[in-house]
């Protein structure tokens, strides 16, 4: 009886050593993890495109940017197949109508991840039944190194080597831009061969963040040189303030908080970058969608015309399109006023063991609202994402009825003309045409549902709707006459 | 067998010391802030309380334990029990949040300091209530401005 004591007793101890042992092993290894450390496996230069050589060195931010592969959806955005994203053609016919005559009539999809912008442009039968250029790659590629080889094979100064923030390197590449635009999308899309990579946004030496789009390198400088204020963009209003010799250059002047914004406007923004033109970022007067209208309605093509998009096949109107104007958006609502960058919810810092990183997973906050928004905001996260979604159902409801306004508007434009109404005579419902629909687009193709300004996107598709109603009035009058 | 388990006993003990002196286990009875960022997770309100307005006047331990003897010792046992178990499992939400009997220790803390200032209003006995605490407003005081 005592023996069975002793050895029960024995094996309780042993028991217990062991579990204290494992206990310390724990202990240990999270006290390693504290402490940070980086290998330099590969020597990273501004030559290296490919993301697997960063990897090698920054294997946390590697992995999770693959991860951008992984197929996502939240009630408006993404969702679809594995292979397939949705059409937004399919699910809302208001748009066939809209955009009839134009591309995005053929073919029209919801978002991907990152990893698949460049294979899904050239298979969109935007790209592959409608002539493109090359200005299409400045947001779908890791271009710098491809731009610059074209820019110094065209006589641009300096070395392939030369820092791509020196003079020599911005010559190159904006020599480089301007060339590549020009080509077509076939040729072009030969030069590339990565989606967005490391080197679009940092510098290979420091990692410190850089832009490297020639399209917002130019566009916020001619930012800066407007009136339109910009109080949540700190530098460029003290850059405002000062002598103005030199130009805006985000690269030098902008905040590390800036830039976390900075970087995600150099694509996810409003452009032209048609045929006609290379491609440019329309913000001159201001980021409002009114500026940006104002400074297309003023601008002459080379030629002389004035610039519009496309003419809609039904209406005969001269429209604009809207690309994806989520840093417009942003601009205007109450996140980007209170300092919060685009990063900061999508692309939240997490914690890997005890390293705080930022998730180079770029996707939806609603996909991880514990990291993107309870940071700031502690409520339940039930309650964030129905907080959010308060808000994107009240502009889904506002857009729809907008679009119904356009929708009712083309047909009368185009019964109006069946009737032997002259261009002429239906300029007033024209113009009404081309700026409705404008808004209506501006709120359609900008990807947060109205989330990213609410009180602003619910402005502009009031407008929207008001603008579609005169152009019916205008047509109405005109048969009233006859 | 007494010789066999007393040695047994021994390295129970030595582990279990040595354990307990690595993980820095005499550190989580003081009030010393720095015991709170032992371990990483709270590095961000360390870090945010050293430039909040009550750096010079509070430490963790003045606003997240209760004041009397009894209260301070079983709230440190509770949350220590917590936090080493979330830590090693690694199992916890993230942002960490608080905990509703934490909320309210730090509530009658805040009123504790502040009773001169804020007696016209508890007079009413409205304070008590979660939707009133008062960093649902002050939330910065403490742990500095949020990111």
């Amino acid at each position: 009886m005592k023996t069975i004591k002793y050895i029960l007793l024995l094996l309780v101890a042993a028991a217990a050593t062991v579990g204290v042992m494992w206990l310390y092993e724990n202990i240990v290894t999270r006290k390693q993890e504290a402490k940070q450390v980086a290998f330099k496996i590969a020597n990273l230069t501004e030559m290296t495109v490919d993301p697997v050589e960063w990897g090698k060195n920054f294997p946390r931010q590697y992995d999770a940017y693959l991860r951008t592969a992984e197929h996502t959806g939240t009630k408006y955005g993404g969702g679809g197949s594995d292979s397939l994203a949705p059409s937004k053609l399919a699910e809302d016919p208001r748009l066939v109508a809209m955009f009839n005559g134009y591309a995005f009539g053929i073919d029209y999809r919801a978002r991907r991840g990152h990893a698949y912008m460049l294979s899904d442009q050239r298979e969109t039968k935007r790209v592959t039944q409608r002539p493109q250029t090359g200005a299409c790659l400045h947001c779908h590629a890791a271009n710098t190194v491809a731009y610059r080889k074209a820019g110094l094979d065209a006589g641009a100064p300096g070395k392939l080597d030369d820092p791509l923030g020196s003079a020599n390197g911005y010559a190159q590449l904006q020599k480089g831009f301007e060339l590549i635009g020009k080509m077509t999308y076939s040729n072009a899309t030969k030069l590339v061969t990565h989606p967005i990579a490391c080197v679009d946004c940092h510098d290979p030496q420091t990692m410190q963040l850089r832009v490297t789009r020639p399209g917002f390198i130019n566009g916020i400088k001619a930012l800066a040189a407007s009136a339109d204020p910009v109080p949540h963009l700190p530098s460029v209003e003290k850059w405002r303030r000062g002598d103005r010799k030199e130009g805006y250059d985000a690269n030098l002047l902008a905040s590390r908080q800036e830039m976390r914004s900075f970087v995600c406007a150099q694509c996810h923004v409003e452009y032209y970058c048609g045929p006609k033109a290379t491609l440019f970022f329309p913000w001159n007067n201001g980021l409002k969608v009114e500026q940006i209208e104002a400074y297309y309605n003023g601008y002459k093509f080379s030629d002389g015309t004035p610039f519009s998009d496309w003419k809609h096949a039904e209406a005969g109107t001269e429209m604009l399109k809207a690309q994806h104007p989520e840093f417009e958006l942003w601009s205007q609502g109450i996140h980007a006023r209170s300092g919060v960058s685009c990063a900061d919810c999508h692309m939240p810092y997490k914690r890997e063991g005890a390293i705080k990183i930022s998730d180079h997973w770029v996707r939806s906050p609603l996909l991880h609202i514990n990291n993107a928004c309870q940071v700031c905001h502690h409520f339940p996260e039930a309650e964030i994402k129905q907080r959010v979604e308060i808000i994107q159902d009240r502009n889904h409801k506002l857009m729809l009825r907008a679009e119904d306004a356009i929708v009712a508007l083309i047909a009368a434009v185009k019964d109006a003309a069946k009737a032997g109404a002259t261009d002429d005579q239906l300029k007033p419902a024209h113009e009404s045409h081309r700026k409705a629909q404008w808004r209506v687009d501006y709120i359609n193709a900008e990807n947060s549902m109205g989330f990213h300004a609410p009180q602003e996107a619910a402005r502009i598709l009031g407008e929207a709707i008001d603008y579609a109603r005169q152009g019916q009035l205008a047509v109405a009058t005109l048969a009233q006459k006859h | 067998m007494k010789t066999l388990l007393a040695i047994l006993f021994g390295t129970l003990a030595g582990a279990g010391g040595y354990t307990f002196f690595y993980a820095r286990g005499l550190s989580y009875l003081s009030d010393d802030p720095r015991a709170c960022v032992n371990c990483h997770i709270m590095r961000e309100q360390f870090d945010g309380w050293q430039k909040a307005s009550h750096h010079a006047h509070a430490v963790c331990n003045d606003c997240h334990v209760p004041r009397g003897f009894i209260g301070k010792w079983l709230t440190k046992a509770e949350n220590g029990w917590h936090h080493s178990r979330g830590f090693t499992l690694q199992d916890f939400h993230e942002p960490v949040r608080i905990k509703p009997g934490n909320a309210a220790v730090l509530n009658a803390n805040c009123l504790h300091c502040h009773k001169d200032f804020t007696r016209e209003i508890t007079a009413h006995r409205v304070l008590n209530d979660e939707e009133l605490y008062c960093v649902r407003c002050h939330n910065s005081v403490g742990h500095g401005p949020r990111r």
